[in-house]
């Protein structure tokens, strides 16, 4: 595992002065440190807070169940979705949990291409919030479908009629986008698991662990072969997931910008999509990553550094959408262009105002916070922001589907949505889903990489700077 | 069977009557009264001032000042446009609870939850089901010129209120299913109105009363007759003094007949003629002013000059289709061609008809008699005295000018529900500018014995209670639900001591009746009636009558005398068929050797050759009197008859319960109209729920703000609010008949209104939203201009915003249209809004209705609508009509989006649905500028019902849940005369296909051809200057274009 190529990665490399702490807390040696992280797969005990979590959540999740339910016995017009809003909350939610699993990608991918080795610390985390959000992204294109049993159409599969796809529509390329997506998502994520597998396997002491971790782990024995085709691997599959960071959400995008409503007819959109997707993605990693650190204790890994550069990846693609939103505004006037022009003052001023006002504070005005060390250094003010940058996100994917299709070009047609309890119910029963997920994660699986964090330790004679966080009693055993 | 014995008529039993007792699953009988769902008022607390932060609250008063202050053409849609108070507060309250009812809906929940239940429990069993086993039977005998999935069409007439209207009804193997104009009617030719339109549905009703019923058991007819021939042998003694027989206004010559006959067996029998609306005032404005009876027949074709008082020329009255047609002759548009006839309408509250007139008054109903009297002193009248006029002077005297500028060609037409005061006027106004035998013309009484029918109907009443009246048989009418609530009628028919009640429905009026027979619908009996100019059509039956339902002429059949040794042997008895009773009278009056020819020939022309009534040379008696009926102070209300539900007796048909009102734009209601002044001094809002007392009498419904309604005035339309007239009617609105007294059947003042503190959703497909009226006229979404504009640039409205060129884009045009081009043209100059065609598309093309919930969630189905637009200042908009279906577009932005390939362009330039592709992913709606699209959002389709099963359209997919569905220019019909002409191998003839809208059209707004034809119709009208497409700046190339408006206003009045 010493490899040569990450072994150069070390931060040190950086200078000191705009470090605000190691990758890895100081005193961890390799036991210490597969130890701590398989400690909460293999030993620790089912705590009554994860087992409340747990329950919270998937009790959540039975509205999704609930609510999918009544969608399928009634039909879509459950949810407040009408004419002229023929999207609504599905589609809001869907353009969402796709753009919170893009931050996963990124890291595991360009992070890994381009060297930034601190990302060890948080990639398998993330990898596993894309998966999640990515499955809770795939429901909703399916349960929004008039004919959900028939949404199999949008494959290419051959068929006695030689019916294809329409190969134009956006809604097809989703199709693709997404699904080669999850699959190279899923496949990079369990190759990457597969050492840490292997350790779990050799640490297990009951019988069922090691059959099941065994079976996982593919026969792993930790040779230098296994390691150099693992390298290249995984090598290959984070040069096959970089395009996929840019190229999903601009299909998705494309979604949009293919239409002729104004508001969504735009060049802009697939930059603007990355950005608030990588944006969003962040945001949702400070949101849970905060309190899973705190909670397993893992701030030795996961240290102030990890979470202030994410601060600032946040700040930096916070502001590539504030000037999205600039340049929409600008391009409604400046084309004068009637449609475009109406639609960014009915955005502005018309009923769904607050909706864009707020999308406006929590994606533009709260992140500026993030250009303070102060803030980017406080665990809570830091994770109170990405709070808030969710919301905003939605927000803004709310306006887009919304306040554009609300009123488009006839207004004898124009109308209001109003989302239903169903709406409401399916989107907070994916959020119950994804938790329950991660709940199940973090116990059955290494929630940090522990041979990426082994790589990570210093040799003793390079910390050369006092720690911000203490040691804590375990790790300086 | 019968079969034989009937001619032409193609019968065929589909459906026997015991098969379907149980369609309903239980009798309506003693069904409580209908109560508005809870969840449908809402409860707020009582608001005492103006609520400034309510999101819905609407500044009248700045509305006003900012329209008046407004310069230039102004569209704009509805009034919160203009206030510009937006709905952020609704938003923020409103944005989740809203719809939480669904959850809070007990009814909702438990429902869910059995469902839920159901579901798990029987998701397994599905898989089990066995198709059950249906044997398809071949004809013994193949009935002739029937070929299956050809339709035959049979000529018969459509009476509303005893008045015929000419139709031909396409049967598919023996189903009536589609209702078209006859084109050989007079009254039709060839159209037809809304109301007609929706007949078909009517036939198939599943609310109808299937079962003869005494006391509310059920019986067979054969123990009615029994009783009842019984019951009239005790009568013949006093010659049936005690007997009255209660119809609506009979114009059947048949009828005549029949009551004749029963009169001889009972001389003093009475038979009373009574209908809540209709033309009561015409006959007696008739007899005011000449003395007889008549029948005013008007020519609009021959009018320069047309005034209109009230008159719902285009609406509600019997000759409605045939003057939308004449009038629009008028004012189409071709080449230099412009319309030269001026219309001014006078009004007491804002009709389709007025918003078609180049002047428009908004008067109170108080103030109308003065109006005509006033205009016929200034024309001449000898006699009329002027009395006050409110008018403004310089609108009356262009208006006298013009007039007096056209004698002749001028023609002033009062409405039904005028007094016959104005009537009067009216006539002799006509008279006096020369206009008699030009412009209208007088014949004969259509109705067999025309009367005083309320006067006739409160002599009965005084019978009743004075317990004189021993046998009362109602006939398709229903006093209990719409007679003036000052007679109280409900109370004093009791005393009658046997009540037979024969109608469509088991209704208000059979529900306090012994016995109930259900009555036989158009469709399904022989009859005959005359049209509005006289014309006499058989009533032919398109199929065996679906329950045990008896015509009218069957029910007084039962007044024969018995058949027995003592009676002569021809002598019909109770039992006489439709049939023997249309077809013996008939042979009495024509009994020539060739009288087989000559029937044959009447019933399969749908008209008797040369029934019109003679016209009659009449002269005006004089100037009728004041009559009296001043305004007693306070605010007035007036009386309409609801332009689709009509009095009431078409409440359950749901076809014309979701057809928006033309110029409301509500669905399954109707409200208490007040204009935007009269809402600003009673500080009353948009569906704010008030109590309206009249006369002691009181009735609740909700507040809708009309632009163009006369202030201090309140107009309601009646027809709604029925307790017992099935799914669809009950329930929906107010009945307003409960403060229509018998002194103030039109009009009535002193009216108290009370706001009641709670609100009432009304389902109107134009929702309040505001909106910067400015938008309307960028997008130069409604264009219209004046004649003299038009003479100055006759491209204006073309110009009115960008044209990009066909090479205009960076898509290669990569397909040319050789063979044919479908294309359609909507006149704007004739579409007078009256929303046939819409029918007529729902009718065609299985659209689903959705009920009010859905409608307020904007998901009505129809594929057609017609858009109102107003221009112009709050009191006296101007009003506009758009219809908007799919444009066909050459470069469709739906087809690009859809995944799946499920709409498709088509060799000729059709933009194709392909329903079993649909998966239902909206893109494609989402993504149509014209929002045409139609999306099953929930099972809006009846699958289970029987009946409404026959009437669907074979050759029509029928829809079902999570499919999108559009306007497709009848592809069924384009289909058909493709397979016909290809057969013949030949081209496909220009007017050989006509849509839907097209056929019904009134006013031939709608033109439908092939565009690469360059001799056809609608390549003429596509050449015309006027013509635009609707959003053409997009470059989707609509195939679909509008020919704008032309205005013809009298300088005097606009300078």
């Amino acid at each position: 595992m010493e490899t040569q190529d990450l072994s150069k990665a070390q931060p040190v490399e950086l200078p000191d002065t705009i470090q605000v702490g190691p990758v890895v807390a100081p005193g961890h040696t390799l036991a210490t440190v597969t130890d701590k992280i398989a400690n909460v797969v293999l030993r620790r005990k089912i705590g009554l807070g994860w087992l409340f979590g747990l329950f919270v959540a998937f009790g959540v999740m039975q509205l999704l169940v609930v609510s999918a339910g009544w969608l399928l016995v009634k039909g879509v017009g459950v949810w407040g979705i009408n004419i002229p809003v023929g999207w609504g909350f599905a589609i809001v939610n869907f353009v969402w949990w796709i753009g919170i699993g893009h931050a996963g990608t990124l890291i595991s991918a360009i992070l890994l291409l381009l060297n930034q080795s601190w990302r060890n610390s948080i990639n398998r985390f993330a990898e596993a919030m894309t998966l999640f959000a990515v499955a809770c992204a795939g429901m909703f294109p399916v349960l929004h479908t008039g004919r959900p049993w028939l949404a199999y159409w949008l494959m290419p599969i051959p068929n006695t009629m030689s019916l294809w796809p329409q190969f134009r529509s956006p809604l097809d390329w989703d199709v693709f986008a997404v699904s080669t997506y999850l699959t190279i998502s899923l496949v990079f994520w369990y190759v990457g698991l597969i050492p840490d597998v292997a350790s779990l396997r050799d640490q297990s002491k009951k019988r069922y662990q090691q059959v099941i971790f065994g079976m996982l782990a593919l026969g792993w024995r930790g040779s230098a072969f296994h390691w150099a085709r693992y390298e290249k691997a995984c090598l290959l599959l984070a040069g096959l997931s970089t395009p996929l960071v840019v190229s999903v959400h601009t299909i998705v995008s494309f979604d949009f910008a293919v239409g002729i409503v104004p508001g969504w007819h735009t060049t802009i959109f697939p930059p603007y999509f990355v950005a608030g997707a990588i944006y969003s993605g962040f945001a949702m990693v400070l949101t849970l990553m905060i309190p899973v650190r705190k909670f397993y204790g893992m701030e030795d890994f996961i240290t102030m550094r990890h979470l202030n550069n994410m601060a600032k990846l946040t700040l930096a693609t916070g502001m590539v959408v504030a000037y999205g939103y600039m340049m929409e505004a600008f391009y409604g006037w400046y084309s004068s262009n009637t449609y475009e022009f109406f639609m960014i003052k009915n955005r502005m001023l018309g009923p769904y105002a607050p909706a864009y006002w707020t999308l406006i504070f929590c994606n533009i005005i709260t992140p500026q916070f993030l250009w303070f060390k102060r803030i980017r250094t406080s665990v809570f003010k830091l994770w109170i922001i990405s709070l808030i940058v969710n919301v905003g996100m939605w927000l803004e994917r709310f306006v887009i589907v919304v306040t554009s299709l609300h009123r488009d070009f006839l207004p004898s047609s124009w109308q209001m949505y109003y989302p239903t309890i169903w709406d409401i119910f399916t989107y907070v029963g994916t959020l119950g889903f994804f938790m329950t997920a991660i709940f199940l994660f973090v116990r059955v699986l290494p929630m940090i990489s522990i041979f990426e964090i082994r790589m990570l330790l210093p040799s003793p004679m390079r910390v050369t700077k006092p720690r911000l966080s203490e040691p804590t009693k375990e790790s300086a055993r | 069977m019968e079969l034989a014995s009937i001619e032409h008529a193609p019968i065929e039993l589909v459906m026997t009557s015991e098969s379907n007792d149980n369609l309903l699953g239980k009798p309506l009988v003693g069904t409580p009264p209908v109560t508005l769902p809870g969840s449908l008022v809402r409860t707020i607390s009582p608001a005492p001032k103006p609520a400034v932060n309510d999101p819905n609250h609407l500044d009248l008063a700045s509305i006003r000042e900012k329209l008046d202050a407004a310069k230039g053409p102004n569209y704009w849609r509805c009034l919160d446009e203009i206030a510009g108070t937006e709905g952020f507060q609704d938003f923020l309250h409103r944005e989740f609870p809203r719809q939480a009812s669904e959850w809070e809906d007990v009814e909702g929940r438990r429902n869910f939850l059995k469902l839920m239940g159901a579901s798990l429990a029987l998701a397994g069993l599905g898989a089990c089901t066995r198709q059950p086993t249906e044997n398809i039977m071949p004809y013994v005998n193949q009935p002739e010129s029937v070929i299956p999935g050809r339709p035959l069409y049979y000529a018969s007439a459509f009476p509303v209120s005893g008045v015929a209207r000419g139709i031909l009804v396409e049967s598919h193997m023996g189903r009536p299913t589609k209702i078209e104009g006859n084109p050989e009617h007079p009254a039709s030719l060839g159209s037809t109105d809304a109301t007609t339109q929706a007949s078909v549905l009517g036939l198939y009703d599943p609310d109808r009363s299937q079962t003869v019923t005494y006391l509310h058991e059920i019986k067979s007819y054969a123990s009615f007759l029994t009783q009842f021939v019984d019951l009239l042998k005790q009568h013949d003694q006093t010659q049936g003094a005690g007997i009255r027989i209660l119809t609506e206004t009979v114009t059947s010559p048949t009828l005549g007949a029949q009551f004749k006959s029963i009169q001889q067996r009972f001389p003093a029998a009475k038979w009373i003629q009574y209908e809540p609306l209709g033309a009561h005032s015409v006959r007696a404005g008739t007899k005011l002013a000449f003395g007889q009876y008549a029948n005013p027949v008007y020519m609009l074709d021959a009018a320069d000059v047309l005034v209109s008082l009230d008159a719902d020329l285009f609406g509600a009255m019997p000759g409605s289709v045939r003057y939308a047609r004449d009038y629009a002759n008028r004012r189409r548009v071709t080449g230099s061609n412009v319309p030269t006839n001026r219309f001014y309408a006078v009004e007491t509250t804002p009709t389709h008809t007025g918003a078609k007139a180049d002047h428009r008054l908004p008067i109170k109903p108080s103030e109308m008699e003065n109006f005509a009297r006033a205009l016929a002193s200034a024309v001449g009248v000898a006699g009329a005295t002027s009395t006050s006029n409110a008018i403004e002077a310089k609108w009356f005297n262009a208006l006298v000018k013009d007039l007096q500028e056209h004698k002749g060609t001028s023609l002033v037409v009062a409405g039904d529900n005028q007094s016959p005061e104005v009537h009067a006027l009216a006539h002799a106004i006509n008279a006096a500018l020369g206009s008699v035998g030009k412009t209208v013309a007088y014949t004969d009484p259509i109705e067999v014995n025309p009367t005083d029918q309320f006067a006739d109907f409160k002599a009965l009443m005084a019978d009743l209670d004075a317990g004189s009246v021993d046998v009362l048989m109602i006939i398709g009418v229903n006093p209990v639900y719409d007679a003036p609530a000052d007679l109280d009628f409900v109370t004093k028919f009791q005393k009658a001591r046997m009540r037979v009640h024969c109608g469509m429905f088991n209704d208000e009026t059979a529900q306090l009746c012994q016995w109930h027979i259900p009555q036989s619908h158009p469709l399904e009996m022989w009859g005959d009636a005359r049209s509005y100019e006289g014309t006499i059509s058989i009533i032919q039956p398109l199929i065996a009558p679906l329950y045990q339902s008896r015509s009218t002429y069957e029910m007084l059949a039962a007044f024969n005398r018995e058949v027995n040794e003592q009676s002569p042997a021809d002598q019909p008895g109770p039992q006489q068929s439709g049939y023997e009773v249309i077809r013996a009278y008939w042979q009495g009056q024509k009994p020539a050797a060739d009288f087989d020819t000559w029937w044959k020939k009447s019933v399969h022309d749908g008209l008797l050759a040369g029934s019109a009534l003679p016209t009659r040379v009449l002269a005006v008696k004089g100037v009728p009197s004041a009559s009296g009926a001043a305004s007693g102070g306070g605010l007035e209300i007036s009386f309409h008859a609801d332009p689709y539900v009509y009095d009431g007796q078409f409440a359950n048909n749901s076809w014309l319960q979701e057809l928006p009102n033309p110029v409301t734009r509500l669905t399954w209601d109707n409200a208490v109209l007040v204009s935007t002044a009269t809402a600003q001094k009673l500080n009353l809002q948009v569906e704010d729920r008030v109590e309206l007392r009249h006369q002691g009498h009181t009735v609740k419904g909700a507040v809708w703000i009309q632009p163009g309604q006369p202030n201090d005035s309140i107009a309601v339309h009646l027809g709604f609010g029925r307790t017992h007239s099935g799914r669809a009617g009950n329930g929906a609105g107010f009945n307003a008949y409960r403060i229509r007294t018998s002194n103030a059947l039109n009009w009535g003042s002193g009216v108290e209104l009370k706001k009641l503190g709670e609100t009432f959703k009304l389902a109107s497909v134009q929702k309040h939203f505001m909106i910067d009226s400015q938008v309307l006229n960028e997008r130069g979404v409604v264009r219209s201009g004046t004649v003299a504009e038009y003479k100055k640039d006759p491209e204006f409205a073309r110009k009115m915003t960008e044209q990009p060129g066909t090479g205009n884009t960076i898509y290669p045009q990569t397909w040319t249209y050789e063979g044919y081009a479908w294309g359609m043209t909507f006149d704007q100059n004739a579409c007078t809004g009256c929303n046939a065609c819409v029918v007529a598309c729902q009718s065609e093309n299985n659209i689903a209705v959705v009920g009010k919930e859905q409608v307020l969630k904007t998901r009505e189905m129809h594929w057609l609508r017609i858009d109102r637009y107003y221009k112009g200042n709050a009191d006296v908009p101007e009003t506009f009509f758009q219809p908007v279906t799919c444009m066909q577009c050459e470069q469709a932005p739906c087809e690009l989006v859809c995944p799946v390939a499920a709409t498709e362009h088509d060799q000729d330039g059709l933009n194709n649905m392909v329903y079993n592709r649909c998966v239902g992913t909206r893109y494609c709606s989402n993504n149509c500028p014209y929002k045409v699209r139609r999306f099953n959002f929930l099972l809006f389709t009846d699958w289970e019902t029987e009946s409404i099963k026959l009437q669907r359209n074979p050759d029509v997919t029928v829809r079902s849940r999570g499919v999108m569905e559009k306007c497709t220019y009848c592809i069924q019909r384009i289909s058909y005369a493709k397979i016909n002409a290809e057969r013949e191998d030949r081209k496909i003839q220009d007017g050989e296909i006509t849509t839907a809208c097209e056929a019904a059209c009134p006013a031939r707004a709608i033109t439908f051809g092939d565009i690469n034809d360059p001799n056809s119709r609608i390549a003429k009208a596509k050449k015309e200057q006027l013509n635009y497409a609707l959003l053409g700046e997009l470059n989707t190339r609509p195939r679909t274009t509008y020919l704008a408006e032309l205005r013809n206003p009298n300088p005097e009045i606009e300078g």
